[in-house]
C-alpha cells in the first residue's frame, strides 16, 4: 500500500512519532497506568510487554481512544490526540478477538472503515482488494467471518485495520487466539506484511517470545509503569531489574555484596557460590552494598573438570535434567543449597558424555555473562 | 452391537431426547387443532355436542360428510374478511408501537450496570404478577369519559370536554401495547445483552460515530431479537379477545370477538372452528415458515 497522506506538517522528530507524556489512568480507586512516558519511532514495531493487569491494555485503549487519559498527553505525528474521539483518530486497531462484524462478509468488513470515510465506491473496491491481497485473503470476499479459520479471521482483521492507512496500527495480543503451532509462522508473516506496508505499530502482548520475535523495540510493564524499554537484545542481555530479568526469559539470580568496584569490572561475594563473581562492567555503587547478579542459563557451562580460575564458578550436583531436543535443561544443586539452571546445547552434551542425575559437576561462566542488578 | 434388524426397533438416545417436546406439541397443539378442524367440517345441530359427526355407519356403508357451510360463509360474507384484515392491522400497528417503545427500553436495560439491570427487568416482569383482566380493567378506569385521565386533563384545564378514548380502537391499541410490551422487551433484551461490545469499539475505531455504529452494527445484530419479540406480540394480538372486548367499541372487529360470538352467542361450533382454522392457515403458517427461515439464516451466525 502506498502512502497517500501528506507529509507531517510539523517537524516531528521521527524518534518521537508517537509520544506519551506523563500518561495516567485511574479507574475509581485503581491506578491502571501511573505516569507513563514513551516515545515510539516512525515505522517501528513496538511491543508493550507485561503480565495481565500491568496496564498495557489500558495504555493501548487510550491510544485507540476508547479510554480517556486521567492526565497526561498523547501525541501522534506531532498532533495532540489526547481528547480526539476514536472515530476521528488516524489510528486503527486489530482486536484480540478480531471483532469482525459477524453479519457482514469479509469484503464488507474491510470496506466498513472506507465507507464511513465517504470514499467513493470504485476506490473502496480497489483498496479493499488491495488490502485483502496483501494478506492473501482476496479469494474469500464473500465469506462470513464464522466460515473462516482463526488464522484467516486474523488476516481479515489485519486487512480491515490497514485499509484506512492509519498513521498508527495497534495490535492487541495478536497471536493469543491462534493455535500454538501456527503462531510462530504467523508472527513472522505479520512482521513481513507490516514492513511491506511501512506502518508504525504498537502491539500489546504477555508473551515475551512473541515480543522478542516481532518487535524492533519493547517496553516491559508492571503495575502500571514501564520498567525497561529497549531493543529485545538489550532488554534480554542487560535487564535493569530482577523483575525484568525474570520476566524476559529465565535466569539465575544470586545475591551478594560488592567487594571490588572498578570502572571496568566489579567483584561480588555471594554465599551461594563457591567462588566470587567477577563481572566485566562497573556499577558505581558503594562497596559492601547488597546487589543481585543475573546469569542466563544458556551462559552457564557445565563440566566435570574443576575450572582453573579464581572467579565465576561453583560446585554442585545434578538434581534434574530435562531433554528439550536442541538442548538439555539442567538443574544443579549448588553446595550452598541454591539451585542453578543451565541449558546445555545437544552438541556439547554429546561431546562431554552428558552428566546424569546425582553426578557431581562444576558450573562456570565468563565475566561478560553476568549482569549486576541494583534492584 | 445389535443386529441392524433389531436396532431399528430400539429408539436411539437422540430420539428419546427430542421426544418430550414432540409429545407435548402433539398432545396439546396438534391433537386439539385436529379436533377443531374436524368440528369445522361438521353441520350445526341441536344437542350435545352441537354438531354432527363426520362419519356415519348406515346401511352397510361408511358415510363421510364434509360440510363446508362455515368455509363458504367465511369467503362470501365480507364481514369475516374485514374482520381478518382489521385483526391483522390492529396486531400490526400494536407490534410496530411495541418495537418503537420497546427497543429503547430493552437497549437501555441491556446497557445498564448489572445491578440496575436486574431491577429494571423486575420492573418489566412485575405486571405479570397481577391478572391481565385486572390490569385491563384498570385501563377502563383510566380511559373512561369520567376516568382518571380525563379528570386530570380537565382539572389542569387542558381540555374542556372529556376525550372519547374508552370504547374506541385507540383504547384497544393502548391496552394491547401495554399488555404485550413486555413480550417484546424480554427477547430483545436477551439478544442485546449478549452482544459483543467490542464490535462497537471496532466500528468506532474504523470511523463510525456512535449513532452510525448503532445503525450498522447494533440494529442488524439485534434483528433476530426484534423478530422474536414481534412474533410474540403479533401472533397473540391477532386473536386477542379480552382487550377488544373490554376496551373496544361495538365496531372494533377482531377475530377473537367473532369466535366468541360464534361459540357462545350463536352456539355455532362449526362456524367458530372454521374461523379458527382459516386464521391458523392464513396467519400462523406463513409466520411459522418465516420464523423457520429466520432461524436457519441466523444459525451459522449464532456461533462466535
Amino acid at each position: 500500500m502506498t502512502d497517500s497522506r501528506s507529509p507531517a506538517p510539523h517537524n516531528v522528530d521521527p524518534d518521537e512519532f508517537v509520544k506519551l507524556v506523563d500518561v495516567v489512568k485511574i479507574f475509581g480507586d485503581v491506578v491502571a497506568v501511573r505516569s507513563v512516558n514513551l516515545s515510539v519511532r516512525r515505522n517501528e514495531l513496538f511491543a508493550l510487554l507485561g503480565s495481565s493487569g500491568c496496564g498495557k491494555s489500558t495504555l493501548l485503549r487510550m491510544l485507540a481512544g476508547f479510554e480517556d487519559a486521567t492526565s497526561g498527553r498523547i501525541l501522534l505525528d506531532g498532533e495532540d490526540i489526547t481528547a480526539v474521539p476514536p472515530y476521528r483518530r488516524p489510528v486503527n486497531m486489530m482486536f484480540q478477538s478480531y471483532a469482525l462484524f459477524p453479519h457482514m462478509t469479509v469484503e464488507a468488513n474491510v470496506a466498513f472503515g472506507l465507507k464511513q470515510e465517504g470514499v467513493d465506491r470504485a476506490e473502496i473496491h480497489d483498496r479493499v482488494f488491495e488490502a485483502l491481497d496483501l494478506v492473501q485473503m482476496a479469494g474469500y470476499v464473500r465469506r462470513k467471518p464464522h466460515q473462516l479459520s482463526g488464522g484467516q479471521q486474523q488476516r481479515v482483521a489485519l486487512a480491515r485495520s490497514l485499509v484506512k492507512r492509519p498513521k498508527l496500527l495497534l495490535l492487541d495480543e495478536p497471536m493469543s487466539a491462534l493455535d500454538k503451532q501456527i503462531r510462530q509462522k504467523t508472527q513472522i508473516e505479520l512482521v513481513k506484511i507490516l514492513e511491506q506496508v511501512g506502518v508504525t505499530c504498537i502491539m500489546v502482548t504477555h508473551d515475551q517470545e512473541e515480543a522478542m520475535t516481532m518487535a524492533s523495540r519493547l517496553a516491559v510493564m508492571t503495575e502500571g509503569q514501564i520498567v525497561q524499554c529497549g531493543t529485545p537484545q538489550d532488554v534480554y542481555n542487560f535487564p535493569s531489574s530482577r523483575f525484568v530479568a525474570g520476566f524476559i526469559g529465565s535466569t539465575n539470580l544470586f545475591t551478594g555484596t560488592i567487594v571490588v568496584d572498578e570502572p571496568d569490572h566489579v567483584a561480588i561475594e555471594s554465599e551461594a557460590l563457591t567462588r566470587p563473581l567477577y563481572v566485566s562492567h562497573g556499577v558505581s555503587e558503594p562497596l559492601g552494598m547488597e546487589v543481585h547478579v543475573s546469569i542466563r542459563p544458556e551462559r552457564v557451562e557445565v563440566s566435570r573438570a574443576r575450572p582453573t580460575g579464581d572467579y565465576n564458578w561453583a560446585h554442585g550436583m545434578v538434581s534434574h535434567m530435562a531433554w528439550m531436543g536442541g538442548y538439555a535443561l539442567y538443574q544443579i544443586r549448588l553446595d550452598s543449597g541454591q539451585t542453578l539452571e543451565a541449558s546445555v546445547p545437544s552438541l556439547q552434551l554429546a561431546r562431554m558424555d552428558a552428566p546424569g542425575i546425582d553426578e557431581e559437576v562444576f558450573v562456570s561462566w565468563t565475566a561478560d555473562s553476568a549482569t549486576v542488578l541494583a534492584t | 452391537m445389535k443386529p441392524p434388524s433389531l436396532r431399528r426397533w430400539v429408539p436411539s438416545s437422540r430420539a428419546l431426547a427430542v421426544a418430550p417436546p414432540f409429545l407435548w406439541l402433539g398432545l396439546f397443539l396438534l391433537l386439539p387443532f385436529l379436533l377443531v378442524l374436524k368440528i369445522s367440517f361438521a353441520e350445526l345441530q341441536f344437542g350435545i355436542p352441537p354438531y354432527t359427526p363426520l362419519a356415519q355407519f348406515q346401511e352397510e356403508a361408511v358415510q363421510l360428510s364434509l360440510h363446508l357451510r362455515g368455509y363458504i360463509l367465511l369467503f362470501t360474507d365480507s364481514l369475516y374478511a374485514a374482520t381478518y384484515l382489521n385483526s391483522v392491522k390492529m396486531a400490526g400497528v400494536t407490534t410496530l408501537w411495541c418495537i418503537l417503545i420497546g427497543y429503547p427500553i430493552a437497549y437501555y436495560i441491556a446497557r445498564s450496570s448489572p445491578a440496575v439491570r436486574n431491577l429494571l427487568l423486575l420492573g418489566v416482569i412485575l405486571p405479570f404478577w397481577t391478572s391481565l383482566l385486572l390490569r385491563v380493567y384498570a385501563w377502563v378506569g383510566i380511559l373512561r369519559n369520567d376516568g382518571l385521565l380525563n379528570k386530570a386533563l380537565m382539572g389542569l384545564g387542558l381540555i374542556s370536554s372529556p376525550l372519547e378514548i374508552y370504547r374506541t380502537d385507540l383504547a384497544v391499541y393502548i391496552g394491547m401495547i401495554y399488555a404485550y410490551l413486555p413480550f417484546f422487551i424480554l427477547p430483545l433484551y436477551a439478544n442485546l445483552v449478549k452482544m459483543d461490545l467490542r464490535l462497537l469499539e471496532a466500528a468506532y475505531d474504523l470511523g463510525a460515530r456512535p449513532w452510525q455504529a448503532f445503525w450498522r452494527i447494533t440494529v442488524p445484530l439485534s434483528a433476530p431479537g426484534v423478530v422474536a419479540g414481534a412474533m410474540l406480540v403479533f401472533i397473540p394480538c391477532v386473536g386477542e379477545y379480552v382487550i377488544p372486548e373490554m376496551l373496544g367499541g361495538a365496531n372494533t372487529l377482531m377475530m377473537g370477538r367473532v369466535m366468541w360470538n360464534e361459540f357462545f352467542n350463536n352456539t355455532d361450533w362449526p362456524m367458530a372452528s372454521a374461523v379458527t382454522c382459516v386464521m391458523v392457515l392464513l396467519l400462523l403458517v406463513p409466520l411459522a415458515l418465516f420464523q423457520y427461515n429466520q432461524v436457519r439464516a441466523q444459525q451459522p451466525g449464532g456461533r462466535r
